[in-house]
């Protein structure tokens, strides 16, 4: 197809607006700057957007187009080709990737405008682009690996922008290092598929795996090579997005500029692994094992991380846990073999998450800097456009109808009822608690910082608060109206014919391919059934919404008294706002222990005793020897002449003797 | 007639002195002309033996070993010259700043 060939240029771009703005970014200037970072990226998106219309135009079955660029690596048998790949699955992520990262792009001229880092922050931000195309668009396992390592090195250096500041740059470490372990697990699960079977090519591998002997070959736990090198696939996925027990950097991560936390650890970075796992649904469809493991942590994480997002002052902070929650959610979906539901929450997510946190990063503009909610409060008069754009985006989240967030999760909850996983009624439960959770801590976030009174005391702060200026608020409105309207895509098949289900069964339910997917995902629901399970929905997020806004609209005082009686509720409360002491538990089991061996192991003994003793008492001897003999260099002239003349007779002599 | 034995056993009494003087002297000015008996003690032994053997390749070495001495002698005279300047001696056992 036309379209198609040159969908290269799609990645490329972005790599090329890097280059510029890394290479010459502080000398072309500040118009210059915004020209290649958004020009590359808008004009990527218009490709992608020119692609996606032309795969549209294909048969439903034939939805897939492969480009070799060349072969990459070439040794024995192995065989890396670095080719692009198409198809309705990497179509929806290249979407949600080039449009919404090119509106955050808009949103940062204005966001960023005043730093002094300017080309540094869109030569990053473009670079991850690349990076999260490549991850997205690549034929191979080993291409999504370099995307996969790409983004996180994008994200540390993002995290650590404010690189002056010590909790920015600790915080990038710690992303780094807890996306590592997991990135380990995905790299030995890679080296696993290609020892098995022999390729890591997306099509041969998924078209083998199937039918292969050596993956299928059962144990008394079931297949144990598809099982673990699915689980392996799924820890790479823990730490990319920031599940159980990984997860800890995310919230560290909001340490970054906020169109960074929208793009990279909202929309786009953080649903890589989603992307991952339901790129490889053949795989672990085959191992049921590990589809109960994903579920659980999902799950686990979903009401874990909700719970966390509920004592929390940082506005950014309440929305990183609400971001690792929703990905909870987006890993129960797959965890139930609901990919299509997994793969709507990331596009509907992306679209609301990428919202609010830009909203967030508005108000925090409009504060000067303030990102703690105690300080906020009626912000709703002056600023019109972020407040609606907020609201809307609450309500997507929260789950109430015609926004985008109800459908997708909805179908989630759905699918863990009718799933098919042991357990599934159980992560049901979980999942609809974390969901009154979730409307309870998102009105919470709203209506401590929307409404009220200002409580910031600084005068300077009160004076100055205003609107963002249009560059910011219009990618807000579109992203709000995107939230809106998403959800149509993926209406409940009582009402419609599932859009987004029908366009991805070719990838994610290749059985049922050409027919109707939501069907084929098992929903054979009646409408009574169906209409009744929303309204539960509906009813759960109105709940939490009302208990909301009586604890922050109606009596702001109770929440407190609760907080500071005595007794079970405030240990709860206590254990929730210290975050359940995972930090704390994981210093103790994992970042103390090796502190301590690499102090008094590794520095006070072997690098003080046997690496410097060793270099230190080579120059010792060396230097003791010098020592002996130095005393024969006397600096006299006629020294050395006597011994020199008493060389020469004993030569003499010698020669006399020997011949 | 003198014998050939008395030009070597010269050759040797003035290498000998000469080498005893680099030896025990202690101005640089006395070791520097002692180097030159040493030298001139080599002359001899080269011509003597050239008419001995009645070749000429002793005449040439001796003429080369004269060049060397005059232009050994014009850098040690500088040495000693700028030596004087710098230090006000021209004691050699002062001069040890290369000691080890």
């Amino acid at each position: 197809m036309q379209g198609l060939e040159n969908i290269w240029w799609v990645p490329i771009l972005p790599l090329i607006g890097a280059v510029m703005n890394g290479l010459l970014g502080y000398r072309m200037g500040k118009g210059w700057t915004t020209f290649w970072a958004l020009g590359t990226t808008g004009l990527s998106f218009l490709i992608a957007l020119a692609a996606f219309i032309n795969l549209l135009g294909m048969q439903p079955g034939a939805r897939i187009f492969e480009k070799v660029l060349f072969v990459w690596i070439q040794a024995g048998s192995f065989t890396a080709e670095a080719g692009i790949q198409i198809d309705p699955l990497s179509g929806v992520f290249m979407l949600i990737v080039t449009g919404v990262g090119f509106l955050i792009h808009v949103y940062s001229v204005g966001y960023m405008g005043h730093e002094d880092g300017y080309p540094r922050f869109f030569c990053y931000l473009n670079l991850f682009m690349f990076s999260m195309l490549l991850l997205v668009l690549g034929n191979n396992f080993l291409l999504m690996f370099i995307g996969w390592e790409g983004v996180g090195l994008c994200s540390y250096l993002l995290i650590g922008y404010y690189y002056q500041k010590d909790s920015a740059a600790d915080a990038g470490k710690k992303a780094f290092v807890m996306n590592r372990i997991g990135d380990f697990g995905f790299l030995l699960a890679i080296m696993w598929i290609f020892w098995v079977i022999g390729s890591i090519d997306y099509t041969t591998v998924f078209a083998a795996a199937p039918h292969h002997e050596g993956l299928l070959r059962v144990t008394k736990y079931g297949p144990m090579v598809v099982t673990c090198i699915t689980l392996l696939l799924f820890l790479g996925a823990t730490g990319k997005s920031a599940q159980i027990p990984l997860y800890t950097w995310l919230p560290d991560a909001m340490e970054g500029p906020t169109p960074v936390s929208a793009l990279i650890h909202a929309a786009t970075m953080v649903t890589a692994g989603v992307y991952m796992v339901a790129r490889c649904n053949v795989l672990f469809n085959m191992a049921p094992t590990t589809m109960i493991v994903v579920a659980a942590v999902g799950a686990v994480t979903a009401i874990f991380a909700a719970t966390m997002g509920l004592y929390q002052n940082d506005i950014k902070r309440v929305l990183a846990y609400s971001t690792v929650s929703q990905l909870g959610y987006m890993f129960l979906a797959c965890g139930v073999g609901a990919y299509v539901a997994a793969v709507f929450h990331v596009m509907t997510h992306a679209f609301f998450k990428a919202c609010l946190f830009l909203g967030s990063g508005s108000v925090i503009h409009g504060m000067s800097g303030e990102q703690d909610m105690r300080q906020m409060g009626g912000l709703a008069k002056k600023m019109p456009y972020t407040h609606m754009t907020f609201f809307i985006s609450t309500l997507a989240i929260a789950g109430i109808p015609i926004f985008a967030g109800f459908f997708s999760k909805d179908e989630i909850l759905l699918s863990a009822y009718m799933g098919h996983t042991p357990g599934h009624i159980f992560f049901w439960i979980l999942a609809t608690i974390a969901a009154f959770v979730t409307a309870f801590y998102m009105f919470r976030l709203y209506y401590m910082t929307f409404s009220g009174q200002l409580r910031a005391q600084d005068h300077h702060v009160r004076d100055h608060v205003h609107e963002s200026p249009f560059v910011m608020t219009v990618p807000l409105m579109i992203l709000a109206f995107l939230a809106t309207v998403g959800g149509f895509l993926g209406l409940p098949s009582a009402l419609a014919p599932h859009v987004l289900a029908d366009f991805l069964a070719p990838v994610l339910n290749p059985a049922a391919a050409g027919g109707h997917g939501a069907a084929a995902e098992g929903h054979h629901l009646s409408w009574q059934m169906e209409a009744g399970f929303m309204a539960f929905s509906v009813a759960v997020a109105a709940l939490g919404i009302f208990t909301a806004r009586y604890f922050y609209e109606v009596r702001p005082e109770a929440a407190e008294d609760l907080a500071k009686k005595e007794g079970p509720i405030h240990t709860v409360y206590v254990t929730i706002q210290n975050k359940y002491y995972v930090d704390e538990i994981y210093d103790f089991i994992f970042t103390n222990p090796i502190v301590a061996f690499s102090r008094r192991a590794l520095w006070k003994f072997f690098d003080v005793k046997i690496v410097d003793g060793t270099v230190n008492g080579v120059a010792d001897f060396i230097m003791d020897l010098g020592g002996l003999i130095r005393g024969t260099q006397t600096g006299l002239v006629r020294n050395y002449a006597t011994v020199m003349a008493l060389g020469c007779l004993i030569l003499v002599w010698a020669w006399i003797k020997l011949w | 007639m003198i014998m050939m034995n008395n030009y070597l056993l010269l050759s040797a009494a003035l290498f000998v002195i000469g080498a005893v003087g680099v030896l025990i002297r202690r101005n640089l000015i006395v070791v520097m002309m002692c180097i030159e008996l040493m030298l001139n003690a080599a002359n001899l032994n080269f011509i003597t033996f050239a008419n001995y053997h009645h070749k000429m390749s002793g005449h040439v070495f001796v003429f080369m070993v004269i060049a060397v001495a005059a232009a050994e002698a014009a850098v040690g005279l500088a040495v000693a010259l700028a030596l004087f300047r710098n230090r006000e001696t021209v004691d050699v056992d002062e001069v040890d700043s290369m000691k080890g």
